[in-house]
């Protein structure tokens, strides 16, 4: 329970400010009374004795609880990256899926922008029960407040309970100004999500502090229940193109589409071909390496194995190799079928980034490396041995 | 141009613990250290104030009496002044709390023209708190800025990162930022500036100070709650392929063959 006064009624007479046996009550610059809730004591005295009464006593459990029959089902906030629609959104929908079948809830697939009727039956074959389409060309446009206010209005809307959105530099700040404008809790960078029943709330896991500790947060008195969830952590459900959905196909309103900020251009990474986030293999090469010249070594066992250079920070900060490369803390978070390992010994803020690959293979040639305690094969040995052996071995297997 | 630098200080992560009790960071006998990416955020406001020497930075910070020491290193930086936000009625504040805290204390100052913030502090991790600020001052708002193009004092072009490459935008003023690295390194504290930091006397103001609601700061005015916290399990036993490297490097080929990876 707690007290506040209801400032239409007020006529500032100043009488619960003389009343209060604890002095928690001061007429403010506008000559209105403020309760200072850590003083007040819920007394109820001022309730009382105000002639209109203007103080009064506010519910706010039993109030959120009314509130809560009135958010229903889950929204998943697609997003598109290279012209398409983000693998993040499917594993989403895979993920609300999931959580659907506790909460007995229709997922919901929110797509800001236009897209194809082709889109649309992937999103219902991936676990969408409802498709939006907020058509408006604007909203491809790379502006968070434009895509905020669009999904603002939806949420009025929609009510959904619980809202989910990618982990990423769009999914981030447009939840979290969503966030503030709902007054509700937010969830960073989940890597596990679940239900408890019968209170629906959503238990919300994640890695802080670098990865070195889990977290698990509930937002339990507050609707709705948002969280943005780390890319490749989810799995998304095998597209079932007998699916059924409902597809809505609407316009957000001409005001939201208006932005202060002027979008100008974007420029893709000159570096885009190392597209670490979708390499389903990924070699990796650490300070062990020595030298920028040995890089190519890393390249070649790559290139063999049809994937992507990745680099711990060391090698970035040594120039060796372009920032797009670094995996971890202050690069990217991968998690390929296949991580190799050579020359990393394995720092927190490595493993943050690579630790959900499938299969970690390192070469190093400490066996007492940390990176072996997520590894799944080990090759004790020197690298410029081992890799060049690696090398011959592929080539021949390949013939 | 005025501008606010929001600078949190974090516990160095190596070295912290967590009370398994409370589920509240222990932070006594951690060296405390500027996060990092705050760090670019002053050097950004910084460049600013060479482009445009009128310009007044501010730097804030929402912790305990020590984080007095963040304050004071960014002065040494180049800073001009700074205040602490310091009040147990703050403590517990996630990150709804905290960006509304930081938004009444920006109140406070008055006619800021810009708003800088850390990508992500690297504790909390969450990058929430720079885009809560802007919703609570209905700002305009660009995430993971890592250039700043072309400055004017009413305007700003900048770039940004995403996972596609870099945007591109012009930023009217007021507006907030949140800075990511890339920006350029951090400048070194300067004699005269580190003179001026030990001097400085950083003004703390509590909820009072910045009228803030009660109802909307710390735990209370917090709607997330930590109802649990561990340390991550690692994978499970990692197996030695043996031998000499000929033989490592064919048994390893093999093994991802027969697992279907390769
Ligand atoms: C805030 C912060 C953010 C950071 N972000 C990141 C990040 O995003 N990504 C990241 O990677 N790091 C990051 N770091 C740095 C991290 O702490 C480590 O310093 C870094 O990961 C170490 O890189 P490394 O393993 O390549 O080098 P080292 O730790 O020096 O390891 C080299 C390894 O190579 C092995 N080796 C050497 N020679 C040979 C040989 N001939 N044959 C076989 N093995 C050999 C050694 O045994 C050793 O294990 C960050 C640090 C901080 C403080
Ligand atoms: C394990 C754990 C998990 C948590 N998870 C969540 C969560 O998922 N959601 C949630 O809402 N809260 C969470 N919190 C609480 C959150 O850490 C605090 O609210 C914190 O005050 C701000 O969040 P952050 O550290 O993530 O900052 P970020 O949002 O990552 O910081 C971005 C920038 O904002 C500025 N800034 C942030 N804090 C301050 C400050 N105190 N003073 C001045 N500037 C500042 C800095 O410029 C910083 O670079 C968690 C806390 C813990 C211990
Ligand atoms: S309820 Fe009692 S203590 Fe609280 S403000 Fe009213 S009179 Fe004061
Ligand atoms: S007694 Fe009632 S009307 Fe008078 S100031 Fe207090 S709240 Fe307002």
């Amino acid at each position: 329970m707690s007290i506040k006064v209801v400032i239409d009624r007020c006529v500032s007479c100043g009488v619960c400010v003389k009343e209060c046996p604890v002095a928690a009550i001061a007429m403010n610059e506008e000559n209105l009374p403020e309760i200072n809730l850590d003083k007040c004591t819920l007394c109820g005295i001022c309730i009382d004795k105000c002639p209109t009464g203007a103080i009064v006593r506010t519910h706010q459990a039993q109030k959120a609880q009314e509130d809560y029959d009135q958010y229903r089902g889950i929204m998943v906030v697609a997003e598109r990256e290279d012209g398409e629609i983000a693998r993040v959104t499917y594993e989403l929908l895979g993920k609300a899926t999931r959580l659907s079948t506790h909460l007995k809830q229709p997922v919901t697939a929110v797509h800001l922008g236009p897209a194809t009727d082709q889109e649309v039956r992937e999103l219902i074959a991936s676990g969408a029960d409802r498709v939006i389409i907020v058509e408006n060309e604007e909203l491809n446009i790379p502006l968070v407040g434009v895509r905020a206010r669009a999904l603002h209005d939806l949420v009025v809307d929609e009510l959904p309970e619980i809202i989910l959105a990618g982990s990423t530099s769009q999914g981030r700040p447009l939840l979290s100004k969503l966030a503030v404008k709902f007054q509700t809790g937010l969830t960073a960078d989940c890597t596990g999500l679940d239900v408890e029943m019968p209170d629906r709330h959503l238990l919300q896991t994640r890695p802080a502090w670098g990865g070195s500790i889990m977290a698990t947060i509930l937002t339990a008195h507050n609707r709705p229940q948002m969280a943005t969830v780390r890319p490749r952590v989810m799995r998304r459900l095998k597209p079932d193109y007998n699916r059924k959905g409902e597809v809505i196909r609407i316009k957000t309103r001409p005001e939201n589409v208006e932005d202060p900020v002027k979008f100008i251009e974007l420029i893709k990474e000159s570096t885009s071909k190392v597209r670490l986030d979708n390499a389903d293999i990924i070699v990796s090469g650490g300070r062990g390496i020595k030298s920028p010249d040995n890089f190519t070594l890393i390249e070649k066992l790559a290139n063999l194995l049809n994937g992507a250079v990745g680099s711990s920070r060391p090698p970035v900060d040594d120039g060796w190799i372009d920032h797009a490369h670094q995996v971890g803390q202050t690069g990217r978070t991968v998690a390929p079928k296949l991580y190799v390992a050579v020359g990393i010994s394995g720092a927190i803020q490595h493993l943050v980034g690579m630790q959900s690959s499938e299969c970690i293979v390192a070469i190093n040639k400490d066996q007492e490396a940390p990176i072996l305690k997520v590894a799944d094969y080990a090759i004790i040995g020197d690298l410029f041995k081992v890799v060049p052996e690696m090398i011959k071995a592929l080539e021949k297997r390949q013939q | 141009m005025k501008i606010v630098v929001c600078v949190k200080q974090v516990p160095d992560i190596s070295q912290a613990k967590v009370d398994p009790e409370t589920y509240t960071i222990i932070r006594t006998g951690v060296d405390a250290v500027v996060n990092p990416f705050d760090l670019y955020a002053v050097e950004a406001a910084l460049q600013i104030k060479d482009n445009l020497p009128q310009t007044k930075v501010t730097a804030i910070s929402m912790g305990p009496p020590q984080a007095e020491a963040a304050l004071k290193e960014v002065i040494s930086m180049g800073v001009d002044d700074a205040i602490l936000l310091s009040s147990k009625h703050f403590a517990g504040s996630d990150t709804l709390a905290t960006s509304y805290v930081l938004s009444k204390a920006i109140n406070q100052i008055k006619d800021v023209d810009l708003i800088i913030t850390g990508r992500q502090a690297i504790d909390g991790d969450t990058a929430q708190v720079g885009p809560g600020i802007a919703a609570h001052l209905n700002l305009p708002l660009v995430t993971d800025v890592n250039g700043i193009v072309e400055i004017k004092p009413d305007e700003l072009k900048i770039k940004a990162m995403t996972e596609e490459g870099y945007l591109y935008y012009f930023l009217p003023l007021p507006a907030l930022i949140s800075i990511g690295k890339g920006i350029g390194e951090p400048r070194m504290p300067s004699l005269r500036n580190k003179s001026r930091a030990r001097k400085a006397i950083i003004p703390v103001w509590t909820p009072e100070e910045i009228d803030a609601e009660y109802q909307k700061i710390g735990l209370k005015g917090s709607p997330t709650q930590v109802v649990k916290i561990f340390t991550p399990e690692v994978g499970g036993e990692v197996l030695f392929i043996e031998g000499e490297p000929p033989q490592q490097a064919e048994r390893m080929v093999e093994i991802l063959g027969q697992r279907h990876i390769i």
